[in-house]
């Protein structure tokens, strides 16, 4: 097990941003400098593209294949980014498991990819800078072990080669609690979705944003980017599109995953948030802290209802993947490149104008009813739920404050008759508010009436417990 | 009206103990362990997927559904041994190598048992060798793989090849699916089906079957 060292960690009991009406997209309190001259949360929204494979095997056979694809798609993105002349860029590089389980090989892209945008930079001055995204390769046993085994060691030491290699953010999609959040969401129980969300994940991230810090400080220069509650509430969210799951209970599950989130920043992280991390409105609130995020130009990768208003808040604009796939006006990473620039053209005209405000509010009023899942994400909806969560005490507590909150928002719709929801919605709805009431006031009886249910899916020691 | 109005509504309403209860209760009056799936427990879920069609229910209804289900079936199996019956069809499933995602594969999975079919779930990351290696001692009569990554595809017809090479592949019929997965590629791989969703699958094996 590795010893982690004592960081300075911060608990959040105010709001960085107040009120509604100073959330906007572009500007946050504690703006990120990072990578070569680039300055996240100042005033801009950035493009952050991000980009992956065809369907193709990785193995050492087709490694050289795998490396000319990302020299390709680097020169491609980065020649219609110049194009364009944004004023900035940033490229997510998520590596897939294979190149987690070989940590280098994640680094030799890195360091390809950092070699592209030094060029460019020098070349053009485009301030950009480089996210490098491990895969959380820690659940390859059942139950997982978080802190301990093979796995954790690569993820580590992917981490760590990385950093090494050239990035300038590091940030990871995390997956602590995820063994025991997939069942439970998958059966509706709500005991369950609130143990994972506010007892395990929390307790890992943590535990995992202490180790991620101690390597950004031994890589001075590597900001500690952010995690994502993406394999927990777009989990949710895609279920949910698919009729699978209620939006309702996917709407209070993105609301709740806030907490586990935040978990990052009070360990140290500094944003900007990950691009499929759709709490980041409610972490900007409280932290002050800039984020990605990714709406209607994310629709090469996946559905969301919350095309517009995700972008409302954003500090960097992103396309979640795209394959390297020819389409008529270029390969498709480049494509979706032109696209993100012309969004945060207007963003960033608009803003110039003074008529931020407006365009964010259009954004905003475009979705927030039409889905309860964007209704969590409003400005008013934000503050709403940041409140409710730093007002909480521990990550147990906020968990459940926040979903409070969600429920209350969504009722207060439904009574104003803004939200629409159907009668199986509104019953799943209803059964969701008794839940929450039913919680016990204390995490240990939860762990304790949980144990039995779930105690086989969970390693204890990976959450202290 | 259903063998077991008791036992219908207990699978129907995803009530666990109450499907115990009411299958214990059918036993005792002489019931046979084959004609109770049939005339409560197969009606049962079937009203269960058409509920999931109409969205009425959701995947936790149905899942609820499927684990009352399993609870009279454990009750049944050992019956049905000791009398020579068997379910009907066998399923194996399992996410591809170099794939860890499951919850798709999971879901698949518990509407097949929850529709009568026997499940064997081979957890995820599966390789092409423990594919055959399950096929081999299981003997099922379809094999269902699942991939969420494009770079993970692949090892779909890997493992369909491997299965050929072994002299397995026309004893079993071959379905995948998940998020990159098209017809077209389920076609180019040589597979026997592929389903867009969880409850298109059951459908799918059915029909699969019924014209094997």
């Amino acid at each position: 097990m590795t010893v982690q060292t004592a960081h300075k960690v911060q608990k959040f009991s105010t709001l960085a941003i107040p009120g509604p009406d100073q959330l906007v997209y572009g500007v946050s309190p504690h703006p990120v400098q990072c990578g070569l001259g680039l300055t996240i949360g100042a005033g801009l929204v950035f493009p952050e593209v991000n980009f992956t494979l065809p369907a193709m095997n990785i193995d050492s056979a087709t490694w050289p294949e795998v490396v000319a694809h990302y020299e390709q798609m680097a020169e491609h993105i980065l020649r219609r980014a110049v194009s364009l002349t944004v004023p900035g860029i940033v490229l997510e590089f998520e590596l897939l498991p294979p190149m987690t389980e070989r940590p280098e090989w994640g680094a030799e892209i890195t360091a390809l990819l950092k070699r592209r945008l030094k060029a460019c930079y020098d070349k053009h001055h485009l301030p950009c800078a480089l996210r490098v995204t491990p895969t959380d390769i820690r659940d390859q046993q059942k139950p997982p072990l978080m802190r301990t085994g093979q796995p954790w060691e690569r993820l580590r030491r992917s981490l760590e080669m990385c950093a090494e290699a050239g990035a300038d953010i590091l940030s990871i999609e995390s997956i602590g609690g995820k063994e025991v959040h997939d069942p439970a969401l998958m059966y509706g129980d709500f005991l369950g979705i609130v143990f994972a969300l506010g007892v395990l994940a929390p307790r890992d991230m943590s535990w995992l944003w202490g180790e991620i810090l101690e390597i950004c400080e031994a890589h001075p220069g590597v900001v500690p980017g952010s995690d994502s509650a993406c394999g927990f509430a777009n989990t949710a969210m895609q279920l949910a599109h698919q009729k699978m799951l209620p939006e309702v209970l996917a709407a209070v599950v993105r609301a709740m995953s806030a907490v586990r989130s935040l978990a990052a920043f009070e360990q140290g992280a500094q944003g900007p948030s990950k691009d499929c991390a759709y709490e980041g409105p409610i972490v900007k609130a409280i932290t002050g802290c800039p984020i990605s995020m990714e709406g209607k130009s994310a629709s090469c990768a996946h559905f969301s209802p919350l095309g517009n208003i995700a972008a409302a808040l954003c500090d960097l604009w992103s396309n979640e993947s795209v394959q390297n796939v020819r389409l008529l006006s270029g390969n498709a990473p480049e494509v979706f490149t032109e696209l993100l620039a012309y969004d945060c053209r207007l963003m960033n005209t608009a803003a110039s104008q003074g008529g931020a405000l407006q365009l964010r509010n259009w954004m905003i009023v475009s979705d927030e009813w039409l889905s309860p899942q964007a209704a969590v994400l409003s400005p008013a909806a934000t503050i709403a739920i940041a409140n409710a969560i730093v007002h909480a005490g521990s990550p147990y507590r906020q968990t459940i404050a926040a979903g409070r909150a969600a429920v209350d928002i969504l009722n207060g719709g439904i009574a104003r008759q803004q939200l629409h929801i159907s009668r199986k919605e509104q019953q799943w709805l209803t059964r969701i508010d008794e839940a929450l009431n039913a919680l016990p006031d204390d995490e240990e009886t939860l762990i304790r009436d949980m144990e039995e249910q779930y105690g086989s899916l969970y390693d204890k020691q990976s959450y202290c417990l | 009206m259903a063998l077991s109005q008791e036992l219908y509504d207990a699978i129907l309403n995803g009530n666990a103990k109450q499907a115990h209860t009411a299958t214990q209760a059918a036993l005792a009056t002489g019931v046979q362990p084959l004609q109770l799936i049939s005339e409560s427990m197969v009606p049962a879920m079937d009203e269960v997927g058409r509920l999931f069609e109409i969205e009425e229910y959701f995947v936790p209804e149905l899942l609820l559904a499927g684990r009352a289900m399993r609870a009279a079936l454990d009750l049944l199996r050992p019956l049905m041994t000791a009398s020579g019956d068997k379910l009907s069809t066998k399923v194996l499933i399992g996410t591809v190598k170099g794939d860890l995602h499951d919850i798709g594969k999971n879901i698949v999975a518990s509407m097949l048992e929850g529709s009568g079919f026997e499940v064997i779930d081979l957890g995820a990351d599966v390789s092409p060798a423990a594919f055959v290696r399950a096929v081999e001692q299981q003997q099922p009569q379809v094999v269902c793989m699942s991939a969420l990554l494009t770079v993970t595809m692949p090892a779909m017809k890997t493992t369909i090849d491997a299965l050929t090479n072994a002299g397995l592949r026309s004893k079993i019929k071959v379905l995948v699916g998940g998020a990159p997965v098209t017809m077209q590629y389920a076609k180019e791989i040589g597979a026997d089906g592929y389903s867009e969703n969880a409850s298109a699958a059951v459908g799918l094996v059915r029909s699969l079957l019924a014209a094997a």
